[in-house]
Formats: structure tokens, sequence, C-alpha cells
């Protein structure tokens, strides 16, 4: 499924100041069993957003109106466990579009960048800073630029680079995904499969 | 010039190497769950694609499977539809599936080996983080999202950049009561749950070249749990005995030609390694988690931590202790536990039903403890039978259940209750992953078991 292109992003955040955030947190298991890529986004963060009785827990930062955006800036850690797609598909379901943090588990930044949501990895100090101007200023708006590969606190005009490989980079901005790729390359790898041993 | 094992494997699969990109990385075996597929052939079908090699993927039904009576429709509407999409999308493209109820069904994980799916230098991938597990046989095996399992069923390959490379030894003798889930908790404890982030993992030195296949296994599949791609241990003498003679293995000439190919599969002497950590095996002792990653893990004697003293934030800490119930400067052993898991893709093989087995027999359950005892497959299940396990569980007040994840993820029924406690001798401890609310200490076989009979955590060393 190739996705939506990304360019610049410029939008408020949601902060999620929690380390390891796992992807059982952001889509716990009961909720994967849908065979089609529907509605996820209503069960990001199922446990930590609802009660048991399906009541919102207000403490929860999703459940804080004055919190909102279409980036969502998590802790050291972000989507270790799992390597369920589901919980991308929940991230971006719910409407965000990129995601920061200072470290990100290896299998969830792979599979962001594979549906077209940006994963931008900052210092542990620009993590900080982020969060410190967010909870002064909840409307503070961030600056994804993907072409420039910058992120940029707009209200301080504070910003940092980020890496991103020059081919996932053209795929985001084209909107292209590696099975585009893959499709061409049909003849070359039936060659390569006839000469494996096994 | 000088390579590691990982570099033989992944180098020799690679058809195209993007500059400034990816890898494209061919992949001989492709395992397939009915929980992260479904989405992929439906990808496959949108884009009018069809599966290239079939041959090359393998089907099993595992993750939201019931763990009694198999034998009836299951009763959950979503997991029923699942089970169906896969057997659908098997019988469609000419895969082989073991589906609920098949003499070969069990978890993935289990069943990849048990039936010489897996083997020394393959490039193996499932739609499952703890894939890690099959790098026991000197394979590079890995969990992948549902966009790269469509990539995989569509063109035979993935996209992936390189990892880099580390090796951990360890080196001397385990001591009494010491498993090889043992070793991986401690290693996980020392590296924190993101210390491999980025890195394939090459387990070496005496303890790993000691330990059988089953316990190489548990450690491959907990690299994940350090945050590592893989782990990959080099093939030996060991390796190829348990991988001669299955279904899927190499025959006559094909095992010929494997065997020489196999036997160049070890890290050169002088290959170097982006990063090198030794251990000595006596520093590790039986271990128990008390949090809510599985990197927040001690040895069970000793106690929780104080905040200051672990790397990495307070509060997240905190928050964490908080959810177990648990304080820092707490004792583990004698804390009061309610349930026992044996099982999953981490410790439900033969070996594992044996060391429960082990502190059992001749012992009763604990009257507060909910056991479920739930075996990898239909093969190990046969055996425990076979090899009259099935009869000191039973005469210990122990059931025996069917093969499936269960209770590591608690997609069925097997969910432990918010706020019990349970001693699981699974992968992860995570917030909810037994169930909403419960509260999970991951440990080895030889601890649920002293657990279970006893009703708290419980040293094993002490009943063994």
């Amino acid at each position: 499924m190739a996705y939506d292109k990304f360019e610049i992003l410029k939008s408020t955040a949601v902060p999620l100041p929690v380390e390891n955030v796992d992807t059982d947190q952001i889509i716990p298991a009961r909720f994967l069993k849908a065979t089609e890529r529907i509605g996820f986004g209503d069960n990001l963060f199922r446990d930590w957003r609802y009660n048991a009785d399906n009541s919102p827990k207000t403490d929860f930062v999703l459940n804080n109106p004055i919190y909102k955006g279409k980036i969502l800036v998590g802790g050291k850690n972000f989507g270790s466990g799992s390597s369920r797609e589901h919980a991308v598909w929940a991230v971006y379901d719910y409407g965000f579009r990129c995601v920061v943090s200072s470290f990100f588990a290896d299998i969830f930044r792979g599979n962001c960048l594979n549906i077209g949501v940006l994963a931008v990895q900052v210092s542990a100090e620009f993590l900080d800073k982020i969060f410190t101007a967010i909870k002064s200023n909840p409307d503070a708006e961030l600056e994804i630029n993907l072409p420039n590969q910058t992120i940029t606190l707009l209200e301080s005009g504070e910003k940092e680079s980020f890496d991103i490989n020059s081919y996932k980079k053209e795929n985001m901005l084209n909107g292209y995904d590696d099975i585009d790729y893959l499709t061409k390359m049909k003849a070359e790898i039936q060659d390569f499969a006839e000469a494996r041993p096994f | 010039m000088s390579t590691t094992l990982f570099d033989k494997v992944w180098d020799s699969h690679v058809i195209r190497k993007i500059n400034d990109g990816p890898d494209v990385l061919f992949i001989d075996r492709h395992l397939i769950h009915e929980v992260t597929s479904p989405v992929a052939f439906l990808g496959l079908k949108s884009r009018h694609n069809t599966v290239l090699y079939p041959n090359r993927t393998f089907a099993t039904a595992d993750h939201n499977t019931p763990t009694i009576n198999q034998h009836l429709p299951v009763e959950d509407p979503l997991s029923a539809n699942q089970l169906k999409a896969l057997e659908q999308n098997a019988a469609e493209y000419g895969i082989t599936h073991w589906g609920l109820g098949h003499q070969k069904n069990g978890i993935v994980h289990v069943v990849g080996p048990e039936n010489g799916i897996t083997l020394p230098g393959a490039t193996i991938v499932c739609g499952d983080s703890h894939t890690s597990t099959h790098g026991a046989f000197g394979a590079v095996a890995f969990g992948i999202g549902t966009s790269e399992v469509e990539m995989v069923l569509s063109s035979q390959c993935i996209m992936q950049p390189k990892p880099k490379k580390m090796r951990i030894n360890v080196n001397g003798k385990l001591g009494f009561g010491v498993t090889p889930k043992d070793v991986a908790l401690f290693l996980i404890s020392k590296l924190s749950a993101s210390g491999a982030t980025g890195y394939f993992v090459e387990y070496a030195g005496d303890v790993f070249k000691n330990m059988s296949m089953e316990g190489r296994m548990t450690v491959c599949n907990l690299s994940i749990e350090m945050g590592a791609r893989g782990g990959i241990i080099a093939p030996d003498e060991k390796t190829f005995n348990y991988v001669e003679g299955r279904l899927f293995t190499p025959k006559g000439a094909a095992w010929d030609k494997a065997m020489v190919y196999w036997k160049t599969l070890k890290t050169d002497a002088d290959a170097v390694f982006d990063k090198e950590i030794t251990f000595d095996a006596n520093e590790i002792e039986p271990m128990i988690t008390y949090g809510t990653n599985p990197g927040m893990g001690t040895s069970i004697s000793s106690y929780i931590p104080k905040a200051e003293s672990v790397e990495g934030g307070v509060a997240s800490y905190r928050k964490s202790l908080e959810y177990m119930g648990f304080h820092e400067g707490d004792k583990m052993i004698g804390k009061k536990v309610d349930f026992v898991f044996l099982g999953s893709c981490t410790n439900g093989r033969i070996e594992d039903f044996r060391a429960f087995a082990s502190i059992v027999k001749g012992r009763k359950k604990a009257d507060n403890i909910t056991a479920w005892l739930v075996p990898g497959s239909h093969d190990v299940e046969a055996k425990i039978k076979e090899e009259g396990l099935l009869d000191i569980f039973t005469a210990a007040g122990f059931e025996l259940r069917e093969p499936g994840c269960s209770a590591c993820l608690a997609m069925n029924d097997d969910k432990v209750p918010p706020g019990k406690v349970a001693v699981s001798t699974s992968n992860r401890n995570f917030e909810g992953r037994q169930g909403p609310g419960s509260r999970t200490l991951l440990a080895s076989p030889l601890v649920a078991a002293a657990t279970a009979v006893t009703g708290v955590l419980t040293d094993p060393r002490t009943l063994l």
C-alpha cells in the first residue's frame, strides 16, 4: 500500500514523557484480531486511555483536550517489544504522521517508515527541550522538514537535524514503498532464488 | 577479509545493495501465523500480486488459539475469523498450513525447528519479534512487520539496512539450578531492554557451546528483549544432529552439499565486532524480573534496586514498580504468587517440561496457585506423554493444556486477572501483557515449578 507523501509538517504535539513505551501499551494484543487495517486508532494506548469500564482516564494525555496535533513525542526506547505493525497503524489511524523520541526500537521504526509515519530521532537534550516547550505552552508548534532533515521548535527557533537514509527519504517524499521497488526486481530475484541451495 | 558468522549469512543473501539505503535481502524461509498475515494478503490482492514462492512460506495457527477443547469450534468470533483467513489464504496460494487440530500444529518458533524448516545459514523471517529464536541454528532470523510480510509473499525479499554486530561471550560453567533462561535474563538485566538495539548479537563462549539446542533457542529467542534484531550461535555437531532427518531438512545429496556449506559457518578468528562484551558464568544465578520490561531483572535472592541506582529515568522506574505493587528494597523471595505459566516460544519445549517435572515430582501444587502448563506443539505434547511427565504432573495436581501461545500474550482466554501476580516462563512482563492489569514475573521453568509447589516466589535450588 503506497502511502501519503511527507514533506513539511507543522503541528502542535502530544507529549508522552514515559520511557520504554512498548507496543503492548500502544495496542494491547487483544485488539489485534482484525483481518483488515481498520479502526486501530480507537484502541491506541487502550489501557492507559480507558478504565476497565471504558470510561476515559482523565489523567492520560490523549484525554486532555489541551494537547493535540499530528506529532507524538515519546520517551526513550519508544516502540519496544512486539513486531506488530498494528501499533503503527493505531498511531496513524489516530491521526499522527510523525513520532519523535530520543531512541526507537528497531522494528517499530522500520514499521513506521514502511507505512509513511516519519520516526524522528533527536538527542536526549532536544527531547527535553520539546517536552519543556510543550509543558509551558501546549500550543507550541514543531516543524518537521523532511527535505532539509530538520526538526524545529517554532517559538524559539531551536532546531536539530535528524537522520534518514536517502532511499527512505525519497520514498517518503514521493509516497513510494518497498513493494514498488521490489516488483521491478522480479527477474533478478528469480535468478538469485534458482541458485539457492535450499 | 575476516568476517563474522552473521556477515557470512547476511552477505550471501544480499541481491542488491542500495547506496545510502537498505540491502535487498533474499529470504529462504518465511513463517506466518493468523495475526500478522491477513492484512499482508489483502495488500497482495489489492496490488494484483501473487505469492512468488509458496513453498518457502509455512503457516501455523498459534497466537489466538484456545488451549482447551481445540476439537470444538473456536468461540471467539474474531479469533475464528483470523484462523479462517489464514486457512483460506494458505489454500488459495498453495502454502503449507498447520491449523488448529493438525498434528503438526504449534507455536511458530517451536514447529519451525521441529520440522526442519529452520536450517543453518538460512535467512528466516516471520511477523513476530521472537523469530530471533531460529538464530540458535546459525540462521539469520528476525521479526518483521506486516508490510514486510507482504514483501516476502510477493517477492521473497525484504529491504533492510544491515545491523551492527555485537558479540556476547559467556565463559565458564553455569552453577547449580541456573538455566539458559537465567543466562538470557541476566544478559538483558546487564544490557537493559534497549542495550542491543541496532545490533545483531552472536553468542559465544563455553556456556553456549555446552548448551543444548533447546537452551540455545531460549537464549536467541530473548535477544529481542534487549533490543537486538536477532541472535545467532555458530552451528556445530549438536546443530547438525538436531536438524538431520526432519520433515523439511534436505536429504541425500542435498544434505551432503548443505553440510559442506554449514561447516563454514563460523566467525573468523580475527573478525571484528562493533561491540564485544564478556561475562563469567559464575556471575549468573537463577533470575527473576520485578518490573514492566525484561531489563528489570535481578538474581532471585536479591532485593529490588533503589531508583537512584538504576540507569534511566527515576519517574518511569517508579511508575513501573507502582504498577507491580512492589517497592524499592523489597525482597523478591517469598512474594505471594497467584498464577504460574509454563510455556511459550521461549520455554515451551520438552526440556522445559522435564525441568518443571524435576521439581514438582512427588510434591503437590500449592492451593493458591492456578497453573497453566501449555506445550509449544503437539510434538512436545506427545513427548510429555511418552516420557511419563504427564503422570508426574497429574499426581502433583497439574493439568496439561493444548498447544499455543496462550498466556504469553493472552489473546485467547488464558488471561491473568487484574492485580494478580504470575510467575511466567514467557518473554515479556509489559503492563497488561498477560491480561489487563496483570503483573508478570519472568523466570525459568525451575523457578516456575518451585513457586507452583510452594505458592510463593521460591529459589529452585532449595528444592532440587
